[in-house]
């Protein structure tokens, strides 16, 4: 509401120098989505984190959810997404996000609950965790950051870093011999019965954003109808601890990541069960 | 009318957990106290609409506990040593984000895989921390199968008064064991929505955010002042214990859980051989009764104490701190599943303090 108030007040100083007024109300083209606050947020510039949060934010909005929904927080670059979506909010240890969504969507299973983690967090030390949650069938949602690096500790080895990719723990690029291959954790849940739909995004491109939002809207329309886990990833960029600038870290994540990720959906609701 | 049943402790437990009006449970199977999950599994759901999972590890069972805790409503979990090892994390985000959950730990004999026999060896776990930073469960120790009863329905009243983890501290022989028991009536589950709980935000307040982080020392600080100002308050409210026959003792032998029944016979073997003993025993192990336990020591008639558990030595060093050098502490203790008979514990009395008894 006080955003609303400071937009009007903006558009009442506009100076009437005789130029044609465009900021008014019916040019109004965008506005911030109500479940997004006003904090700022600590992501680096660039990052798809902003993106990612603004599409939830949007569709809890336009699915009017916002007081039927709990998110949980990972522990990694997105542990403060509780300060960035005005919905109630769980911050789970690192890792256990999707058992805590689980025990949240057990005793609550009318609300919308959904679990937002990144590559370390859900595909290395929360493996476990990640299986069984989207073997049961969970009815929830998962939204699984994958930019193949441990951005909040710094630039670290991520069960998803590329081969050959550089890092502060494989300085010389990940030797797959040793480190083992990155892990396409989305193929491998995707095959599980439990998983409902299972889906690979990105929020490089205008294009690709729009396509992400409308996998977030699916979700918590299934979720509604009670159709069992969803599990989106998003392909996503860390200029910081890519050691690019932002242009540069969306043309490499075309380029590398997009490649070894490619985009799609990898398990679709069968026609009978539509 | 009294309901009377027979049954084993850990079932018996379950069954107090139904009747609390728990509304989830989380778990992983271990020896010995798998009865808990199985008994749940069979009952719960079809008679209160309880939740009963069977997690993929007790790493997940705690993490679904807090989960479910954030929504303030009754959860608990159950294991034994080696999985409580397991939740210690889980154990220290609850304690700090200060949700209200009932976690039950059926002690075995450790270290590491142990044996599945008794054992009282995680005492400094469950009231020392166990798990990373400065925190407290509250812990109650029963040592009958109708306390592993009453002490349920007492647990979630006081996670929930205290906004606190709570465990309760049996042991294999308490979970397996069969005793004559009475049951408390079914409670009905909750329906009261808290104010703090991760529900769904109405419009009508703020959103609720339930977090152990607090990235700003200053912050940080004043959450574990809040944290320790809470103990204290527990310290002062909560203390529970039995003081059998203590007031002129020329013994008195302290000890918890079964271990303190087992306390009782071998104090009534003394009497019949002319020897007071009284037996003290502490049913919270936090907050623990120092202050009660000060007064005995200073009974002019007192010898010592005789401290008797199931592990090398530990609730000991509490008996010891509030005693404070005002009479002697012995300890007899018995470990790797091995319970100690009331004939050694005699035994231990009259090798201890003989000399001084004549």
């Amino acid at each position: 509401m006080n955003e609303k108030t400071m937009l009007e007040e903006t558009m009442l100083d506009t100076p009437a120098n005789g130029e044609e007024v465009i900021c008014c109300p019916e040019n109004l083209v965008y506005e911030k989505p109500d479940t997004l606050t006003d904090t700022p947020m600590h992501y680096c510039p660039g990052c798809g984190h902003g993106v990612a949060h603004k599409l939830i934010a949007e569709v809890i909005d336009e699915l009017g959810i916002q007081s039927e929904t709990v998110g949980v927080a990972p522990v990694g670059c997105a542990v403060f997404a509780y300060n960035y979506l005005n919905i109630d909010m769980t911050e789970a240890a690192h890792g256990r996000a999707s058992a805590v969504a689980t025990g949240v969507k057990r005793v609550l299973p009318e609300k919308f609950v959904f679990s937002y983690q990144g590559d370390g967090d859900l595909a290395a030390i929360g493996t476990a965790e990640t299986i069984h949650t989207c073997n049961r069938g969970e009815n929830i949602l998962i939204i699984f950051i994958n930019n193949g690096i441990y951005g909040m500790t710094g630039g670290q080895m991520a069960p998803t870093t590329l081969p050959g990719m550089k890092s502060t723990t494989s300085p010389f690029g990940r030797d797959v011999d040793t480190m083992g291959s990155p892990l396409k954790i989305t193929d491998l849940v995707a095959t599980l019965p439990g998983v409902y739909y299972a889906t690979r995004c990105a929020v490089n491109t205008p294009n690709n954003v729009r396509k992400a939002k409308k996998a977030i809207t699916k979700s918590f329309e299934y979720q509604k109808l009670n159709k069992g886990l969803c599990f989106i990833e998003i392909v996503s960029n860390c200029p910081s601890n890519w050691k690019m600038t932002p242009v540069q870290a969306n043309k490499w994540l075309e380029e590398n990541m997009l490649p070894y990720y490619p985009l799609g959906d990898l398990k679709v609701p069968n026609d009978k069960e539509k | 009318m009294k309901e009377l049943k027979l049954m084993k402790g850990n079932e018996a437990l379950a069954e107090a957990v139904i009747r609390s009006g728990c509304d989830a449970y989380f778990g992983y199977p271990i020896t010995p106290q798998s009865e808990v999950l199985e008994y749940l599994s069979l009952e719960a759901n079809k008679r209160t609409g309880m939740v009963v999972l069977q997690a993929e590890s007790e790493v997940a069972s705690i993490n679904m506990v807090y989960g479910a805790a954030g929504t303030g409503k009754l959860a608990m979990t159950s294991s034994s040593s080696p999985g409580i090892s397991l939740m210690q994390e889980g154990i220290s985000y609850i304690a700090c984000a200060e949700l209200p959950c009932l976690i039950v730990n059926v002690m075995r004999g450790g270290p590491g895989l142990g044996t599945i026999q008794p054992s009282q060896g995680d005492y400094f776990q469950a009231v020392k921390g166990g798990g990373h930073g400065d925190y407290k469960m509250i812990v109650l120790a029963p040592s009958t199968v109708q306390e592993m009863v009453d002490f349920v329905r007492l647990s979630f009243e006081l996670a929930f008064k205290w906004k606190n983890p709570v465990m309760l501290l049996a042991d294999g022989a308490l979970g397996q064991m069969m005793e004559k028991v009475e049951f408390f009536e079914q409670q009905p589950r909750k329906t009261e929505i808290e104010p703090w709980a991760t529900v769904g935000k109405p419009k009508t307040r703020e959103r609720n955010i339930i977090t152990s982080l607090h990235i700003q020392p200053d912050k940080m600080e004043e959450i574990n002042l809040h944290l320790q100002k809470k103990y204290k308050a527990i310290e002062a409210e909560e203390i529970r214990y039995e003081a059998i026959n203590c007031e002129d003792a020329d013994v008195i032998l302290t000890a918890f859980g079964l271990v303190a029944r087992v306390c009782q016979k071998a104090a009534q073997l003394a009497g019949e051989k002319g020897i007071k003993v009284g037996v003290f025993r502490p049913q919270t192990l936090f907050p623990f009764p120092y202050e009660a336990l000060s007064k005995l020591a200073s009974s002019p008639k007192l010898k010592g104490m005789l401290d008797v558990e199931m592990n090398a030595g530990q609730m000991v060093e509490d008996v010891r701190l509030a005693v404070n050098g005002k009479t002697r502490v012995e300890f007899h203790g018995r470990m790797g599943g091995v319970v100690p008979s009331p004939e050694e514990v005699l035994a231990k009395i009259e090798e201890k303090f003989v000399g001084e008894l004549v």
